[in-house]
Formats: structure tokens, C-alpha cells, sequence
């Protein structure tokens, strides 16, 4: 994963949960930084509208920590931008 | 004063039928009626199934010019209390149309209008939105044109507490009844939110049901949305026997709470602290509750803490009572799902045959009560409680008890 997809990811969970960025780490798990069912669909939420992916329930419902959350994003950046590529291709 | 109260008349609308013969055939074979939605465009949500009312149109119901003034939510308001006073066989008299009550729930009332006049302003970039916008939209237009069609002039109001407002509003004209501030009510819930806006609303909040709703079953997936109306005449007995009325049940206590917790996570605290007021209201002991109508909708969350609630409640008699979910047939109506149970309820008892959870596949360790599973169950039921516990943690629960058709 890329550093700067890291940095990304928390910091759009950071804004969305309205905690400082330094205490979100790749390591952090969601219930350490107290984020509730709720929180989680808002951050969700931001992570769709800053990537421009689209996040289904089913990959997101054992998402438990930042890590995860990176590396289900990375898959859907992925995605989209190979759906890109074949669009022009 | 006390007295008793009794409900004298019901009128129903929703995906299990136009009526209440319809509705109770569907509930007594176990009949889903979830399936794709066909009055909102899908292809851009998560979802595809809900629980219409197929096919509807106004027509049969309402001229033309009538139903320019009513959005689909208050149609079907009407259209219930229409069958429900018909059903009583009210005689009115300019006394009982002074004095009568009418007490509605809804949620989300004529959003589907505004969903109309926002797109056009918005979207369209027209510089103006129809003038029947509000007056259709405001969730208090059921209860007016019920008053309307009746030429009702008591108090008459609309509660909205998510989905718990058509609980909230037959508790409280059972209170009405009871206490003698009215000698009729009209009272039950509506709801039409299937409009684009509001669908992807509630796919954000991820718990709608990519499929069904499997309410207690352990592969449950989520909540799927319905729509319609069901309404009660609610009387006290003594007037209800002394005119000769048909009596369906009698509602014997109304319970609500507050989880104080958490906007939109259940709580088996409030929950628990609901039925146990609804059981005080009423004057009952646990073991004297044969069913429950759970609010039972389906989401992991919900159901799981329902069940923690009911055993917290109930103790060993746990295990004894029937419990079953009707969103599974009728889908969430949202604030007139509390009077579609209500009503599911009150024809369980009163048939001696108990509406299942349907699309039930396999039992939830953690959900281990007994759930009525897709066939429904022959049972005599003296006494049940309909639970609703809506988003925003305000509960509230009725408890109903059978009269076996007005002979006890």
C-alpha cells in the first residue's frame, strides 16, 4: 500500500469522527478510537465521496481496523482505475 | 376514571393486501409480499426489494381532484380509516363527531412530494415548486383528512417517533379512551416512502437487506422497507357492548421509554424498560403474555438485543412465548409499522392462529427464543405485547388482550 493512500485514509477518518489525525495510526483499531456502527457508516461515507469509489455492505462488514479499511480501499481504487484504463483501452 | 378500552373496527393497507381479509389471509399463510421495487428506479441503489402496495393507484379510492391534495401516505390513511369506522359501524350522531379523536403516526409523511418539488428546484432548475407542496407533505395530513372525511372536530394530532410513532399514537388514544377524554378515537399509523431521495437515504445508513428480511434467522441481512396504513376505532367497552359493536381486542396497557444512548443503536435496557411499563399499565405479570410481536427487523443489532431485552423481561417465561416478526411479510412500514402489528396481533388472538416470522431459514443462538418460523401457528392467546423500538431510542410497546370475540 501506498504511503500517501495511508495518509488519506486517516486522515478522512480522522475528519469524519472530528479526532486529531496524529492519534489515528495504521494500527489503530476501531474500537480504541471509539467508533461506533454509526461512526463507521459515516466514515464510509467520506471515504466514498474522497476516493469517488463505491463501498459495498458485504466487503465492509468485517472491517474491524484502519489496516483493513486501507486495504479495502486499495482494492477499490484499483478497481476503478483498471475499469478506467479498459474504458479507454 | 379507568375505563376499558376496546377496538371496535380496523382498516388496513399495505404489500399483504387492500383490506383486512386480504391482510390476515396473507399473514395466515405466511405469504412475504417483499419483492422488487417498482415505484422508485433501483438501478443506482444497493437494494432492489420492498414491500409495495403493487399497482396502486388512487383511483378506486379517490376523484381526481380529491387526490391532488393527498400524497400517497395520507391516501392510504384515509383509505385504512375509511374500512375501520365502516368495520365499527359508527353511528354518528353531531356529538360524537365533536368529541372524537383522531391520533396518527408517521415518519417520514409526504416526503415523496418534497422529494418532487426539491428535484424540480434543485435539479430541474425551475424557479418554482407546487403550491400543494406543504400541505401534502406535512406529516399531520393523514390525521386531516381523516378529520375531513368524517367531519371529525375533536382533538386530532400526529406523532412522529421514527418507527415507534404509530405505537406512541394508539397508546396514547388508548389513554384518551381510557381516561374519558373521548368516547371515540381513530388512531394507527401511515407511512409511502418509497421515493428515490429517501431509498438513498437509507442505503447510507446500511441496513437495508440486500435480498429479504429474515427477522431472528441467523444468515438476517438487514431491514427491507414497506409502506402502507393500518387504522382502529378505539372505544370503551361498556359504549362498545351497549351499542352492540363487534369487538376485535381490547388494548389493556401502553408502555414507552427513552435508551438516552444512542441515535441509532438499540438498547435492551430501554427496550426491556418499555414492555415492563407496558405490563404495569396494564396490570399484568409476565407470565400472563402468551405472544409478542417483536419489532424484529431484521438487522443484526436489533434482533440480538430484542432477544436480550425479552429474556431480561420475561425470565424463564422466556421461553414460553411465542414470539414472531411480520416485517418479514409486510416489510419496516416505518411509522405505520407499529399499527400493522398491532393489527397482526389483534387477528392472531383473535383467529387462534399466530402470524410466523417468514423467510426464516436458521435459528441465531443468540436470537434463541421461540420463533414462530414461516408457517403460522394454531395457539389460543389470552394476552400479547406489540413491540416497537424506534431509531432515536424512543420505545414504546402496547399490550393487547383477546376477548374471543366480545364473549368474555
Amino acid at each position: 500500500m501506498s504511503d500517501e493512500l495511508i495518509q488519506r485514509v486517516i486522515k478522512t477518518m480522522a475528519a469524519s469522527k472530528r479526532i486529531p489525525v496524529e492519534s489515528v495510526t495504521i494500527d489503530s483499531e476501531f474500537q480504541q478510537l471509539g467508533i461506533d456502527s454509526m461512526d463507521a457508516v459515516e466514515i464510509l461515507f467520506a471515504l466514498e465521496n474522497e476516493f469517488e469509489i463505491n463501498i459495498p455492505d458485504d466487503e465492509v462488514r468485517s472491517v474491524r481496523n484502519v489496516r483493513q479499511m486501507c486495504e479495502g480501499v486499495e482494492k477499490l481504487v484499483a478497481a476503478k482505475e483498471a475499469a478506467k484504463a479498459g474504458a479507454k483501452g | 376514571m379507568n375505563r376499558r378500552v376496546v377496538i371496535t373496527g380496523a382498516g388496513v393497507i399495505c404489500a399483504l393486501g387492500r383490506n383486512l381479509a386480504e391482510f390476515h389471509d396473507s399473514l395466515q399463510n405466511g405469504r412475504s409480499a417483499i419483492g422488487p421495487i417498482r415505484s422508485a428506479d433501483t438501478s443506482q441503489l444497493r437494494f432492489s426489494n420492498g414491500a409495495e402496495v403493487r399497482d396502486y393507484s388512487h383511483q378506486p379510492y379517490f376523484d381526481d381532484r380529491r387526490a391532488d391534495f393527498l400524497d400517497r401516505f395520507s391516501q392510504f390513511a384515509v383509505i385504512a380509516a375509511r374500512e375501520a369506522v365502516a368495520g365499527a359501524g359508527i353511528e354518528w350522531t353531531p356529538e360524537l363527531r365533536e368529541g372524537a379523536a383522531i391520533v396518527t403516526g408517521s415518519c417520514v409523511g409526504g416526503q415523496s412530494t418534497e422529494d418532487i418539488g426539491f428535484h424540480d428546484v434543485y435539479k430541474n432548475g425551475l424557479n418554482r415548486v407546487h403550491p400543494l407542496t406543504i400541505p401534502k407533505t406535512m406529516a399531520n395530513a393523514g390525521a386531516s383528512h381523516i378529520s375531513m372525511e368524517f367531519g371529525i372536530t375533536g382533538p386530532s394530532f400526529t406523532i412522529s417517533t421514527a418507527c415507534s410513532s404509530a405505537a406512541h399514537a394508539i397508546g396514547q388514544a388508548y389513554w384518551m379512551v381510557r381516561s374519558g377524554i373521548t368516547d371515540l378515537a381513530i388512531t394507527g399509523g401511515s407511512e409511502a416512502p418509497f421515493s428515490f431521495g429517501i431509498l438513498k437515504a437509507w442505503e447510507a445508513m446500511r441496513v437495508v437487506s440486500p435480498d429479504t428480511c429474515r427477522p431472528f434467522s441467523k444468515d438476517r441481512r438487514g431491514m427491507v422497507l414497506g409502506e402502507g396504513a393500518a387504522m382502529m376505532t378505539l372505544e370503551p367497552l361498556d359504549r362498545a357492548r351497549a351499542r352492540g359493536a363487534a369487538i376485535l381486542a381490547e388494548v389493556v396497557g401502553f408502555g414507552m421509554s427513552a435508551d438516552a444512548c444512542h441515535i441509532t443503536q438499540p438498547s435492551a435496557e430501554g427496550a426491556a424498560r418499555a414492555m415492563r411499563a407496558a405490563l404495569r399499565d396494564g396490570g399484568l405479570s409476565p407470565e400472563q403474555i402468551g405472544y409478542i410481536n417483536a419489532h424484529g427487523t431484521g438487522t443484526v443489532a436489533n434482533d440480538v438485543t430484542e432477544t436480550s431485552a425479552i429474556k431480561t423481561v420475561f425470565g424463564a417465561h422466556a421461553g414460553k412465548l411465542a414470539v414472531s416478526s411480520t416485517k418479514s411479510m409486510h416489510g419496516h412500514a416505518l411509522g405505520a409499522a407499529a399499527a400493522l402489528e398491532c393489527l397482526a396481533t389483534v387477528l392472531g388472538m383473535r383467529s387462534g392462529v399466530l402470524p410466523p416470522t417468514a423467510n426464516f431459514n436458521q435459528p441465531d443462538p443468540e436470537c434463541d427464543l421461540d420463533v414462530i418460523a414461516n408457517q403460522a401457528r394454531p395457539a389460543s392467546v389470552e394476552y400479547a405485547l406489540s413491540n416497537s423500538f424506534a431509531f432515536g431510542g424512543l420505545n414504546a410497546v402496547l399490550a393487547l388482550r383477546n376477548l374471543n370475540g366480545g364473549r368474555a
